[in-house]
């Protein structure tokens, strides 16, 4: 098994779906020569041709409404979004079209479609770079939204999301792109969206986080088991919308402490309705207050202070302190 | 390094063949039968009935908001004409005439009008698109049908209609620069009607046409006489021979008028006068169409007379059609239907709780 980066597992989820499916197509900024800003498309357009890898005018609205085009025609288009932060170009598409059309049509008309972008803070990158707004998508009925947090699972995921038959927002946490390594089977592998996975089991404490920010809730998992003997549960939410609420709720129910990590900001992020949905289902097991280590309410700061914006390893120990006390 | 000009061989044709006396151009008259003619005819007598009832079923409180076509039924007609059965027509909110050509029922446009989603349930076979009603946003769509008909060497059109404040959009702009980019086989059908809301074009853009659009983006634009179905159908016919062919695009303006309000619920005459709407009244497609029928000899009075009567008819049985379907459409569960392919579980509980309410509470009303 080779070992790849999120990057190249990226890119052999793309050319092995093409190489099977001549309905898939990609398209988007810069990613048919370049090969992507990130090379997440790099040597697809040797391989596919400009027809199925289309270098696309600078345009977020058409790129998404012309991908919603095709998809109902019966391609199967991924486009990239070359920064999330530029996708609000094309949210009116998203919302008004993309996530509309088969419930406007009753059916008639489908949108099998993915909108890749990468998304999140660490990179050192200029401003509207570093957003980490999966809140927007996800408040979206008739999306799905996901977001892998390794090379294997990136890989996985985004062949499900191809194959899905519902348009998926797939976010691609940019910080850990290259700043890691896994073996990734040559051979098909899927991971269903909707649903969540446990990486640590534990019976102390169940954190809960995804992205980039999983790998710190797990150095703090770690950190827990050898200097204080607490068993943290460590879960992967992977799709933040459908959310697999029956994997939290239960972990709960075992362990009865929970903290969660994101890096998207506090008031109504993603924490937040975990939260709602384990007090309206695990409620009587809680035996403790519910801790959230998330970014702040804050435009995300420019990259000299952008680690004081994000979760630290620091901060998720404080918080399962916190938890564990109670 | 003086300055130099750029020599740019650019003009904007404007196409009128029939005006408003019902006079012909026999020189540009399009190769149709009298029984496409009257198919044309049929076609704007319909939409404007249908427009008047709809009118009316909204006055009474039947359906909801609506934009009226009254008006602009040649420039829809002598567009969508054209289109084969698998052609792809994309309709902005107020293509009621098209899509009464392309064979979508009265019917499921009363019950669509009356707020239950079925009404917008797209037959099988039929390559039409619903409503858009973000101004502009359909135009993206189309383009993206076009390219995958290109992809997949088809000789299909894709056709889209939007107004004149559509123009001015991202989408629009957007659009048509990636369907020439990409030569996509797409006709854009802008029915300049003169106003968008209470804004009238000459503030909607400094453009002295809108046709010229085109030009900036390097595919053939023409302005047309938008309540001449002839002029209307010639303009449309070489820009979808053009794109069948692998041409391209092209932007066809047809210069038209919004003869009643924008929807049913604005007031016109807060920003228009009514000596502006008396200009385009003489200019009304339907009556110049039917004066040049009869001056050929294809119609008579009392051909109309029965094609009133038929069209009334058919229009009677219609809305009863639509009333018996709707009695049928109270189970609120159905706004959980075409969400996504397959309910996720927690819509599923969302929707099972709610049932469950539903039948607890109609208990309640039975004890
Ligand atoms: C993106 C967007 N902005 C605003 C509106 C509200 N709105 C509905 S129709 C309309 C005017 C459209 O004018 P035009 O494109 O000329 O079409 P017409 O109504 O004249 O047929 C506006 C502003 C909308 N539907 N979509």
């Amino acid at each position: 098994m080779p070992e790849l980066t999120m990057v190249e597992a990226l890119n052999l989820a793309l050319k092995q779906e093409m190489e099977k499916d001549d309905r898939v197509m990609v398209l988007g900024e810069d990613v048919g020569v370049d090969g992507g800003v990130f090379r997440v498309t790099d040597g697809l357009i040797d391989a596919f041709g400009k027809e199925r890898v289309m270098d696309t005018p600078l345009a977020e609205g058409v790129i998404v409404g012309a991908s919603l085009g095709m998809a109902a025609y019966g391609l199967r288009p991924v486009c990239e979004m070359q920064f999330s932060g530029f996708s609000y170009f094309a949210m009116h598409q998203v919302e008004g079209h993309v996530s509309r059309l088969r419930w406007r049509s009753q059916g008639r008309y489908t949108v099998p479609m993915v909108i890749r972008m990468p998304y999140g803070a660490g990179v050192h990158a200029l401003e509207h770079h570093s957003e980490s707004k999966e809140i927007y998508y996800a408040h979206t009925p008739g999306l799905k939204m996901v977001i892998p947090s390794s090379p294997r699972n990136a890989r996985a995921l985004l062949v499900s999301a191809i194959r899905d038959p519902d348009p998926v927002v797939f976010f691609e946490p940019k910080l850990i792109y290259r700043a890691f390594r896994e073996e990734v089977p040559e051979e098909e592998e899927t991971f269903p969206l909707g649903k969540s996975r446990i990486l640590r089991e534990g019976n102390d404490l169940t954190l809960i986080a995804y992205g980039a920010m999983l790998h710190r809730t797990l150095e703090a998992a770690a950190r827990l088991s050898e200097e204080e003997g607490v068993e943290a549960e460590v879960i992967d939410l992977v799709t933040i919308h459908p959310l697999d609420d029956k994997l939290f709720t239960e972990s709960a129910r075992k362990t009865g402490r929970i903290v969660i990590v994101h890096e998207a900001h506090r008031s109504f992020g993603p924490a937040g309705e975990i939260m709602a949905r384990l007090i309206e289902k695990s409620f009587f097991y809680l035996e403790a207050p519910i801790q959230r280590v998330t970014g702040f309410d804050v435009i995300v700061p420019f990259f000299a202070r952008e680690q004081d914006y994000l979760p630290t390893v620091p901060r998720i120990l404080a918080a399962a302190r916190q938890a564990l006390s109670a | 390094m003086p300055r130099k000009e750029i020599k740019l061989d650019h003009s904007i044709e404007h196409l009128s063949i029939l005006d408003e006396n019902g006079r012909l151009d026999q020189d540009l008259m399009p190769d149709l039968s009298k029984e496409q003619l009257l198919r044309f005819h049929r076609g704007m007598l319909l939409a404007r009935r249908f427009d008047e009832r709809l009118l009316l079923l909204q006055r009474q409180g039947h359906i909801g908001t609506f934009a009226p076509v009254k008006g602009q039924e040649a420039a829809q007609i002598g567009a969508v004409a054209n289109l084969k059965a698998e052609d792809w027509m994309l309709p902005a909110f107020r293509e009621i005439a098209a899509i009464l050509w392309r064979g979508t029922l009265p019917s499921a446009l009363i019950i669509f009008n009356a707020g239950y989603n079925e009404g917008g349930k797209i037959p099988q076979q039929q390559r039409d698109f619903p409503n858009a009603v973000p101004v502009a946003s359909q135009l993206p769509h189309g383009v993206g049908i076009a390219y995958g008909i290109k992809y997949r060497k088809k000789q299909e059109v894709v056709l889209t209609f939007f107004g004149d404040g559509a123009t001015s959009e991202g989408d629009f702009h957007e659009a048509l620069n990636f369907a020439a980019v990409f030569e996509v086989p797409a006709v854009f059908i802008c029915q300049n009607n003169h106003w968008a809301i209470s804004v009238p074009r000459e503030k909607q853009t400094k453009s002295k046409t809108l046709a010229q659009k085109a030009l900036a983006y390097g595919i053939p634009g023409i302005q047309v006489d938008g309540n001449d179905v002839l002029a209307v159908y010639a303009a449309t016919q070489e820009a979808v021979e053009r794109a069948r062919s692998g041409g391209g695009p092209t932007l066809i303006e047809c210069v038209t008028y919004r003869l009643t309000m924008h929807t049913t619920v604005d007031d016109p005459t807060k920003y228009r006068q009514e000596e502006e709407v008396k200009i385009w009244e003489k200019r009304d497609p339907l009556p110049r169409f039917q004066k040049f029928l009869q001056e050929a000899g294809h119609l008579s009075e009392k051909d109309i007379d029965d094609l009133e009567k038929e069209i009334k008819e058919h229009l009677d049985t219609e809305w009863s059609e639509a009333q018996q379907q709707m009695e049928k459409m109270g189970n609120p569960l159905d706004m959980f239907e075409h969400v996504y392919a397959q309910l996720p579980p927690y819509l599923q509980e969302q929707k099972e709780a709610f049932s469950q309410f539903i039948e607890a509470q109609k208990e309640a009303d039975h004890a």
